[in-house]
């Protein structure tokens, strides 16, 4: 990344963090909430949201949802479980395994061939939300989302699936700049040192799966959406032209992911087109 | 044909959303089958070229003026006048929803949309600059005058149009179905019809109505194009809700008889329009 542009991504961590807190409290509070749940998959993204709503709402209102699928990396449990001791917060461990096999014991026979990686993913990734929304109901907790801005731009992830929350205090945050926030804030070095992986099957990591890296995404995606550089004018600036066509391709494919279902105007007020409240309308 | 008569086509049709390249093909397609067909003047919808719903889009799909892209509808203008729209970057950087007027290979008017609706549905203002004023311009069919959409919901529009000296006003629309539970014809259609024909009566002149028709992001848009005669009947209507690319012939002696039967126009008293007005103005008495 160039410095120009890691310089201008450097976010001021105690201002950030102030932010963060700030929003989780009393988003969730005035929503008649005390409390919030997530998934921890060991990776740097629900840490980070794990430390900030520890932070916020104090580690007895924050609840861990562990969601091992068989093939998940026991590195990544081992992760997940040392951000649940740092601090102090409760957790339950739930292996999808079961639902998640039966599943497709019984579509692999009906479809007659075996689901594609791409499916299981999908559906390991939705299980584990519909686990998160029942434990939502169960303990009164609203469900924290942890995508953070890149993925979330680049579609990489599952509609419905782990993009699904009540609220996200790191969906406007880049990969480098999780990252820099989870270093201020204390998650283990174990996990800012690895390399981020979905944990969707083996040896998966985030980086060769999407053909870049997230350094050359974040560099691309600030100049092209926070500076309104045209894709010509990055390409100018130095970024591979092949790279800057195909994430701006990307980012417009997936904008369905990032919004709600739309719904076809038919009366004089249309939800979500003239029927205009914010969601902390009568909160 | 008589030199009175003056065949007009109007391009009802579904934008790309943000893809000028593929809507300005769509344009040459219909430029080709309007000079086959032997129109003299050819009419897209507002925002033809780029889709109605711009929003963040309107920095990508900006043209100035003399842009290639646009350069090559005024060229195809040299086998038909063209009317077609687009968002326009002025040299200050402004967006505007903007249409021009091309002909024998020149741009003879550009109109910048004065009205940009904020209410309801709408968000014009916060992406694009405002128009100020209406002008007429002469064609083959004498003077005539654009509003676009929103411009023909205001009355002073069509009324200065027509103290400039126009017979014939032309608006492209990219105007949606606002609410299908109205009774019979459906919510702003209704409306629209009763707008442009009102206004043909009272004004004596030709209007020509050019609605898109297709989908965004669940907002219906009806088409319902067409043109009204001086005295308030449809010459030609397009049907509701399918692409096509509709004729008219528009007879100017039907604009002479309805302004010597009823001169309307000839009598307007502006003299009381414009005292008056300067009074409610000095009084500042409006929010205008």
């Amino acid at each position: 990344m160039r410095e120009s542009v890691a310089a201008a991504l450097q976010v001021n961590e105690p201002l950030t963090t102030s932010i963060l807190e700030g929003f989780l409290r009393e988003e969730v509070q005035k929503s008649g909430f005390h409390k919030v749940l997530f998934g921890l998959s060991g990776g740097i993204d629900s840490a980070l949201s794990a430390y900030l709503a520890a932070r916020a709402l104090g580690p007895n209102h924050v609840h861990a949802v562990l969601m091992p699928y068989r093939t998940s990396s026991p590195a990544s449990l081992a992760d997940a479980m040392e951000v649940v001791k740092d601090l102090g917060i409760p957790h339950t461990v739930v292996d999808i395994s079961g639902s998640v096999d039966a599943y497709f014991a019984q579509m692999d026979d009906k479809l007659g061939e075996p689901a594609s990686p791409l499916r299981r993913g999908n559906r390991m990734a939705r299980e584990r939300m519909c686990t998160l929304y029942d434990l939502s109901a169960a303990q009164g907790a609203l469900v924290v989302g942890t995508s953070n801005k890149t993925e979330l731009l680049l579609g990489y992830g599952t509609q419905f699936g782990d993009m699904a929350s009540a609220l996200n205090p790191i969906g406007d945050l880049y990969k480098c700049q999780v990252r820099q926030l989870s270093a201020y804030v204390g998650v283990p070095k174990s996990i800012l040192e690895k390399a981020p992986s979905a944990d969707l099957w083996e040896d998966q990591t985030d980086e060769n799966e999407l053909g870049f890296t997230y350094d050359d995404a974040d560099e691309i995606l600030y100049q092209w959406v926070d500076l309104r550089l045209s894709p010509a004018e990055i390409v100018e600036r130095g970024a591979d032209a092949k790279l800057v066509d195909h994430i701006v391709r990307r980012v417009q494919r997936n904008q369905y992911k990032r919004r709600l279902p739309i719904i076809a105007k038919l009366s004089s007020r249309t939800i979500g087109i003239d029927f205009r409240y914010l969601r902390d309308w009568g909160l | 044909m008589s030199t009175h008569v003056h065949k007009v086509a109007m391009a009802q049709f579904s934008p790309v959303l943000g893809d000028v390249g593929a809507n300005l093909d769509k344009h040459l397609s219909y430029v080709r089958e309007a000079v086959e067909a032997r129109a003299k003047i050819l009419v897209f919808p507002e925002l033809g070229l780029t889709g109605y719903q711009t929003q963040d889009l309107t920095l990508e799909v900006a043209r100035p003026v003399h842009h290639p892209e646009i350069q090559l509808l005024v060229d195809a203008s040299r086998e038909i006048d063209i009317l077609f729209s687009f968002v326009e970057e002025a040299e200050d950087y402004r967006f505007y929803v903007s249409a021009v007027y091309a002909s024998g290979g020149s741009i003879l008017h550009i109109h910048r949309k004065a009205y940009l609706p904020t209410y309801g549905m709408f968000d014009e203002r916060r992406y694009f600059a405002a128009g100020d004023s209406f002008e007429t311009f002469r064609t083959a069919l004498g003077k005539t005058g654009v509003m676009i959409c929103e411009d023909a919901w205001h009355l002073s529009s069509p009324y200065l149009l027509a103290m400039n000296g126009a017979t014939v006003v032309f608006v492209p629309a990219s105007s949606p179905w606002r609410n299908a539970m109205a009774a019979e014809d459906l919510g702003s259609h209704a409306f629209w019809r009763q707008l442009l024909q009102t206004y043909a009566q009272l004004l004596g002149l030709h209007v020509v109505f050019v609605n898109r028709v297709g989908y965004e992001d669940g907002v219906h848009f009806y088409g319902g194009s067409g043109v009204v005669g001086p005295d308030g009947s449809w010459i030609a209507q397009a049907k509701s809700n399918e692409e096509t690319l509709v004729f008219a012939e528009i007879d100017v002696r039907a604009t002479r008889r309805a302004r010597y039967t009823t001169p309307l126009v000839r009598d307007e008293r502006m003299d009381i329009v414009k005292r008056q007005l300067d009074g409610i103005l000095r009084r500042g008495s409006t929010h205008a």
